[in-house]
């Protein structure tokens, strides 16, 4: 038995040594933050007398209002467009079979995996091209595309689960393949759909390189991590304790979205991964 | 409909039944229905445009030589060749692969430890430690950067810890040291996709049957045969998936390197989309940037089609 007691606290020991190890980076960077550059910080930067100065700073001189307005205003359309046409894509993939359904499935399931790096060169010509460099739109079609990939296999996977039968009575009923969509299977799909709208909202938001590339010329349009990455370029060196606010106002709106939605953001990320 | 004979002549009563209804509806699941197009068109429209017909572009680019600006040149597979035979190429894949040990081999095996752990008995309060796993996942690499930037700082917390432990010696400023710039960097993917991997085999070890395990401990299994009779084999799928996601992670480190040393020191942190980058927004080399882009997209879809093959999950329930 005591064997069996000390396994546990050894367990529960490791366990609590990896959760402390996951977060303490996030811990560390807050600390620092609520110092100021005259507190001389070094080593754990315990805040013994937190101040809010470098957050204030740091919101002032990097912009961050326009920052997260504009990571807001990316992520809200794409997740609301990518939203509506995954439904539309899943719906099809899931309830109906027609000709060449399999291998274009097997195309989607491409974009899953597909990398912005092979991508971005093209994207930044042909937005030159039709004037469509630094402006949001540059950011939200691409992320738009991808993330239609994910969605379609996510919401494809919700659709084959629910019982045909339901359907089949719909359309005995005479509804339509909307009717059946919207009134039966919609009320159904909310849980799938919430997950999907927070992976799909939480990737875009944190999306960098498209940003680098496609809107650094026009200040008002960069996202927050871009504004981060910028700001930390600038005054890292000066004051690193103003650069640990910004990061902080950067990561601050996932974290609580994380937090008040944490099952489902670990239900699709794990489902996503096995099925994927 | 050839073979719908075939199938009317096969089921019983009351399936006959139903699919007499479908007959009726003519529209029931399963059967070939055009109106699908409508639903797909408009999700397949946004990914072929800017996702499907950027790659092509990119490959098509790849043949160029091209500035940006001016007229490009066809040059064939000249871009390739020089990719395959430029240094700065195979250290920044060389630097790849040694990340590839780092974000997705040791988060395995951390993860696969764990596990064994946490499959000898249920652990209560597992939510609050899976939230705190998973969330170095959900941060964006520029955040990941600023925290980790701290973290390696000459007076950072690392230098102060080995400091307070008496290894002051070995402190230095991590991410600028020529030999231990690439392995900090690794350090910060382990820590980016451990969580990931623990959370994603523990919820696999619970699929496992207990009667495996019963049956394993009548046998008179110890810790170390349980392991490896049972859970290892139980999570299989698991660790082939976790194994995919952790190294196109290390493919596509960007974000992290880009914000924290910028491949520096030197050429020490190279990775092939940071030089992608630099070839195509700062050297204006658009064509040869396009190629290494079109060989990173190669090597992620070899590596994701491998792990589909070997899973043998192509074909989903």
């Amino acid at each position: 038995m005591s064997v069996n007691r000390a396994e546990r606290a050894l367990t529960y020991g490791v366990l609590v040594m990896f959760a402390v190890g996951a977060i303490y980076p996030v811990i560390s960077i807050l600390f620092l933050a609520l110092h100021t550059k005259s507190d001389l910080v070094t080593g754990f930067a315990w805040p013994t007398d937190p101040k809010l100065d470098s957050f204030r700073a740091a919101w002032n001189e990097g912009n961050f209002a326009t920052g997260l307005r504009s990571s807001f205003i990316v992520a809200a359309t794409v997740t609301a467009v990518s939203a509506v046409l995954s439904l539309g894509t899943g719906y099809a993939f899931g309830t109906m079979r027609f000709r060449g359904d399999r291998p274009l499935f097997g195309l989607f399931l491409l974009g899953i995996i597909f990398p912005y790096e092979a991508t971005v060169i093209p994207l930044y010509y042909d937005f030159k091209n039709v004037g469509l460099l630094n402006t949001y739109w540059s950011l939200i079609l691409p992320q738009i595309g991808q993330s239609v990939a994910f969605g379609t296999f996510w919401m494809r996977a919700f659709f084959r689960s629910t019982p045909p039968a339901l359907v089949e009575a719909a359309r005995m009923d005479g509804a339509s393949s909307f009717g059946v969509l919207v009134r039966v299977l919609l009320p159904q799909a909310r849980p799938a759909l919430l997950t999907l709208c927070a992976l799909v909202f939480t990737y875009t938001w944190n999306e960098f390189l498209l940003a680098l590339v496609l809107v650094s010329g026009a200040p008002d349009k960069q996202t927050a991590p871009l504004g981060l990455s910028f700001f930390a370029g600038a005054v890292r060196a000066g004051d690193p304790t103003k650069v640990a606010a910004a990061a902080v106002l950067v990561m601050m709106p996932i974290v609580v979205v994380y937090l008040v939605l944490q099952r489902h953001f670990v239900r699709g990320m794990l489902a996503g991964a096995i099925k994927g | 409909m050839t073979e719908a004979p075939a199938q009317v002549a096969v089921p019983e009563k009351a399936e006959l039944q139903v699919e007499r209804a479908r007959r009726a509806s003519q529209r029931a699941p399963g059967e070939p229905r055009n109106v699908a197009w409508l639903y797909i068109l408009p999700g397949l429209a946004f990914y072929v445009l800017f996702t499907l017909a950027p790659l092509a572009h990119a490959v098509e680019l790849s043949f160029y030589d091209w500035d940006g600006l001016t007229v490009g040149r066809y040059v064939g597979l000249a871009n390739y060749r020089e990719a395959f035979s430029d240094p700065l190429v195979r250290d920044s894949f060389k630097h790849s692969a040694e990340l590839i040990v780092f974000y997705a081999a040791i988060p395995v095996i951390l993860g696969l430890l764990l596990t064994a752990l946490l499959t000898r008995h249920p652990v209560r309060g597992f939510t609050f430690f899976r939230t705190a796993l998973f969330l170095p996942q959900m941060l964006a690499g520029v955040v990941v950067a600023q925290a980790w930037v701290w973290i390696y700082a000459s007076n950072g917390p690392l230098n102060e810890l080995l400091r307070t432990v008496g290894l002051g010696s070995l402190a230095r400023p991590w991410l600028g040291d020529f030999s231990w710039a690439l392995p900090a960097i690794g350090g910060v993917g382990t820590w980016v996709t451990y969580g990931l991997c623990m959370v994603l085999f523990i919820a696999g070890a619970q699929n496992i049957p207990s009667s495996l395990y019963d049956a394993a401990r009548v046998d008179g299994a110890g810790a170390m045969r349980e392991f490896f009779a049972v859970t290892l084999p139980g999570l299989r799928n698991e660790i082939v998936v976790a194994f995919v996601l952790t190294t196109i992670n290390a493919l596509r480190s960007f974000d992290l390197i880009y914000n924290t040393n910028q491949g520096g020191p030197g050429t020490s942190t190279y990775v092939p989309s940071l030089y992608m980058y630099q070839n195509a927004f700062v050297y204006n080399r658009v064509g040869y940037a396009a190629a290494i882009a079109v060989i990173l997209a190669a090597a992620i879809f070899a590596l994701a089609f491998l792990v589909l093959y070997l899973s043998g999950r192509g074909e989903e329930r």
